[in-house]
């Protein structure tokens, strides 16, 4: 009676980690990646979705046996034993989710710094001794990204943002040029420095895996790196009035040639080329 | 000192008081019509609240902004958020079942202060009135519950204020719930009953008062800062007059994170009764459970920054928060793993209020799982303020602290009213309910995934179908309240009749007639060291009725 119980459990336990782990692995739930980081974003994912998935059939599966196996049948009178408590268990789930978490914990950290979100933000120090309204804020970081070494090449191309009621503006700095559309270059990192002029927004392209609030009076950074050339929406995710909804733009990523040939043709002042 | 407070109770104002269903709309003093009280008129906000949510899910049929004017749908999402939590769950989680129960579990005649009491609860009508009155008069408040500046300085002034001034007296009203509870739990104890012997609603309580009255008067303060923003021009929170709209969501979350947990708290602590009873076995871990208590009270006051993790925080920030956030799973975890332990060799009736809990359980998982991930910053700077989050909190706060409040409903009935719910139809609206829920929200997780934002009127056409789908959700939730509401109606009038104690109960609420009389017992006060002591001890299993397993199991 004992061994086969303890097999059965056995064999269920490694069933249901395997379950977990294949629908982690196998099932997508995310859209295409077309940033250098969303790749590294999705590896979190699948990590936390197996996790999620293992602990979630887990307790289910134990509160539906419970309530099969210990349904209370008709005419059935008493009670159940009488258990109050076992340290050595409690020791246990208490231990193993802490464990559990702090390896969460630890492998997330690496990941953001895979991203570039703890490095160090350009002038974004907290000391007091810059007002505030020259403070960068936020944002994941200038990030020193080696995943392909042809990137590290290429100069960063620095955008402004402007965010308002329901649009955003960006303005390309080398050129002079102000779009409604954001366009960048595969494989070339880009700086977006952003502001807003009325309320919060926030500026987010799914397919990045990226998101940063604008914020009115505190200029915001996001650095990136396109590699899947395409259109891909940039979205408001705060709460902006009415049009909150509508306020969507897009960002077309472009290979090198295409890039060059929007920036030749929608350049202000004939500046000879680099 | 605690050996004179029975005499203590006053006889006189009793006399005052209206007796019959009168005493119910009247400003009765008496803890049982208190929390009747909060009850009913929770669950009318709670209509309220739902039928906002209806407009919200039909808007959202169709891709494009079509039901209604796009200003009224940012009015009817704020007043849906701002309405289920601070008119529906905090007030019946706290003020209802902690009014009815607290008195009866720390063997008192009463709360500690009945008058304050009183008020704390006709705060809440007049307060739920006028925010409602808002939509009609002015047009009501459009930036969200969260009434993030500078959006609410600039959106129309009228219905922002009243939106404060409600909000301020709803706070009110739960600082005095707390003190009171925190009053009565540490100062009103029958003589003989020690703090380790009371049951897990009264820890749960003594825990979520200490949050309200360290986190509520800092949104008090934050509002009456903004309020001053909007009328006097001042400029706190406006960054045109070198105001500053990050210190606003650091002041705010310091609230409303804990504000979490004043609505999962005392939810935990009345599942911690209800499976007992129904599963007759003594609650798993007693000990354990009150410390993870504490342990989330004070991790819970540490974390709000997690909601911030895309505005201006600078990076050690969201490092502390994320550790801080993630480690509230484990004495969340604790005490999930003692409910199941709880379920564990028991004589489970599969009733109503059973099937309720385990629905929370299944719920806040779930919802815990989704809460562990959104706590690891380059998880949720991809998810922050989309229906990935609209999906999570409302595992947390529908099928955690909601399925708890019909599950309570169901356990409790019979000692209100001493008549028995029917339980044929009690399980048609468990069925109902739990198959609503997740179909309304758990297509929304994919839905953040893939790119839909949260409070947004009109969205990518990709996403309609999914939507639709979670609009049948909503749909399947509000008819499930229908059979909810006959049970409840036609069963107080020729319900079966209950007895004073039809689940064998031994905590000191059923320890006396039903419903009880004022003053709760007819003569002095049961003593109840042990509020959980089911179960057959192990050396007298009957032999018969278990199987081989057990005893092996008893056996280590
Ligand atoms: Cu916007
Ligand atoms: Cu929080």
């Amino acid at each position: 009676m004992q061994i086969p119980s303890a097999i059965v459990t056995l064999v269920l336990g490694m069933l249901l980690v395997l379950g977990g782990l294949w629908i982690g692995q196998n099932i997508n739930l995310l859209p295409v990646d077309a940033s250098t980081n969303a790749p590294i974003y999705d590896e979190l994912f699948r990590v936390l979705f197996s996790i999620g998935t293992i602990l979630f059939l887990g307790i289910v599966g134990l509160i539906i046996f419970s309530l099969v196996r210990f349904r209370r049948r008709p005419g059935q009178l008493g009670d159940g034993l009488a258990l109050e408590g076992n340290l050595p268990l409690e020791v246990f789930w208490t231990a193993v989710p802490a464990i559990v978490v702090l390896f969460v914990g630890l492998f997330s950290y690496d990941i953001y710094e895979r991203m570039g979100g703890m490095a160090p933000l350009s002038h974004g120090d907290h000391g007091g001794a810059m007002p505030a309204e020259q403070r960068i804020w936020g944002g994941i970081g200038s990030s020193e990204i080696s995943t392909t070494s042809s990137t590290s090449l290429l100069q960063p191309l620095p955008v402004e943002v402007t965010a308002m009621q329901f649009a955003f503006l960006f303005h390309y700095p080398d050129g002079d040029i102000m779009s409604g559309e954001l366009h960048v270059q595969a494989g070339r990192p880009v700086s977006l420095r952003m502001e807003a002029k009325d309320v919060i927004h926030a500026f987010w392209v799914p397919e990045f895996r990226l998101k940063q609030e604008v914020i009115p009076g505190q200029p915001t950074v996001l650095d990136f790196t396109p590699t899947r050339p395409g259109r891909y929406p940039i979205v408001c995710a705060e709460l902006c009035g009415p049009y909150h909804g509508g306020m969507r733009s897009t960002v077309v990523v472009d290979s090198a040639d295409d890039f060059n040939a929007w920036i030749q043709a929608n350049r202000k002042p004939p500046v000879q080329e680099a | 000192m605690t050996l004179t407070v029975p005499q203590q109770s006053p006889p006189a104002p009793q006399s005052l008081q209206p007796t019959g269903w009168l005493r119910y709309l009247s400003f009765s003093v008496d803890h049982k019509v208190i929390g009747l009280q909060y009850l009913v008129c929770g669950f009318a906000f709670y209509l309220i609240g739902g039928a906002l949510a209806g407009a919200i899910r039909t808007e959202l049929v169709s891709p494009i902004s079509d039901f209604m004017p796009r200003d009224v749908y940012n009015q009817v999402l704020t007043l849906h958020g701002t309405v289920m939590i601070f008119l529906w769950i905090v007030p019946v989680v706290n003020g209802a079942f902690g009014n009815y129960l607290i008195p009866f579990y720390v063997g008192a005649r009463d709360m500690a202060f009945p008058r304050l009491n009183a008020v704390a609860f006709w705060l809440i009508p007049p307060a739920g009135l006028l925010l409602i009155s808002s939509y009609f008069i002015t047009g009501a408040a459009q930036s969200g519950w969260t009434a993030y500046p500078p959006l609410s300085l600039t959106t129309p002034a009228s219905g922002q204020i009243i939106w404060i001034l409600s909000v301020l007296l709803l706070g009110g009203s739960s600082i005095f719930g707390g003190i009171n509870f925190i009053a009565t739990i540490l100062k009103l104890r029958r003589p003989g009953l020690k703090l380790m012997q009371l049951p897990m609603y009264c820890w749960a309580m003594l825990g979520t008062s200490i949050l309200v009255v360290l986190s509520t008067p800092v949104l008090a303060g934050t509002l009456i800062m903004l309020s001053f923003d909007i009328v006097a021009h001042t400029g706190f929170f406006n960054p045109g007059l070198g105001g500053n709209v990050v210190v606003y969501q650091h002041l705010f979350w310091f609230y409303s994170h804990p504000a979490v947990y004043i609505m999962v708290l005392p939810a935990f602590g009345l599942v911690s009764e209800i499976l007992p009873i129904h599963c007759r076995k003594p609650l798993f871990g007693y000990t354990t459970m009150v410390y993870s208590i504490m342990a989330i009270v004070v991790l819970g006051l540490v974390v709000w920054a997690h909601h911030m993790f895309t505005s201006g925080t600078p990076p050690w920030m969201r490092l502390f928060f994320t550790i801080a956030t993630a480690f509230i799973a484990v004495p969340t975890g604790i005490k999930f793993f003692n409910w199941l332990a709880t379920l564990w060799g028991g004589k489970i009736s599969l009733n109503s209020a059973v099937l309720f809990s385990c629905g929370f359980i299944v719920n806040f998982v779930l919802g815990g799982i989704t809460g562990v991930a959104l706590a690891q910053v380059p998880f949720d700077v991809h998810v922050h303020d989309t229906y990935f989050v609209v999906a999570h909190f409302h595992y947390i706060v529908y099928g955690g602290s909601v399925f708890v409040i019909f599950a309570s409903i169901y356990h409790w009935y019979p000692k209100v009213t001493g008549r028995l719910m029917n339980e044929h139809l009690g399980r048609f609206h468990f069925l109902l309910t739990f198959v609503g829920f997740n179909l309304c929200f758990a297509p929304q997780h994919w839905l953040g995934l893939n790119g839909m934002p949260r409070r947004v009127a009109e969205y990518d056409p990709q996403f309609q179908l999914i939507n639709q789908f979670s609009s049948v959700g909503a749909l399947l939730m509000a008819i499930s309240t229908l059979p909810f509401l006959w049970n409840v109606i036609a069963s107080a009038l020729q319900g079966e009749i209950a007895g004073d104690n039809p689940w064998n109960a031994l905590t000191p609420e059923w320890l006396t007639s039903s419903p009880p009389p004022v003053e709760n017992w007819k003569g002095e006060a049961p003593l109840v060291t042990n509020p959980y002591a089911y179960g057959t001890p192990e050396n007298e299993i009957d032999l018969n009725s278990v199987s081989g397993s057990d005893l092996w199991r008893n056996g280590q």
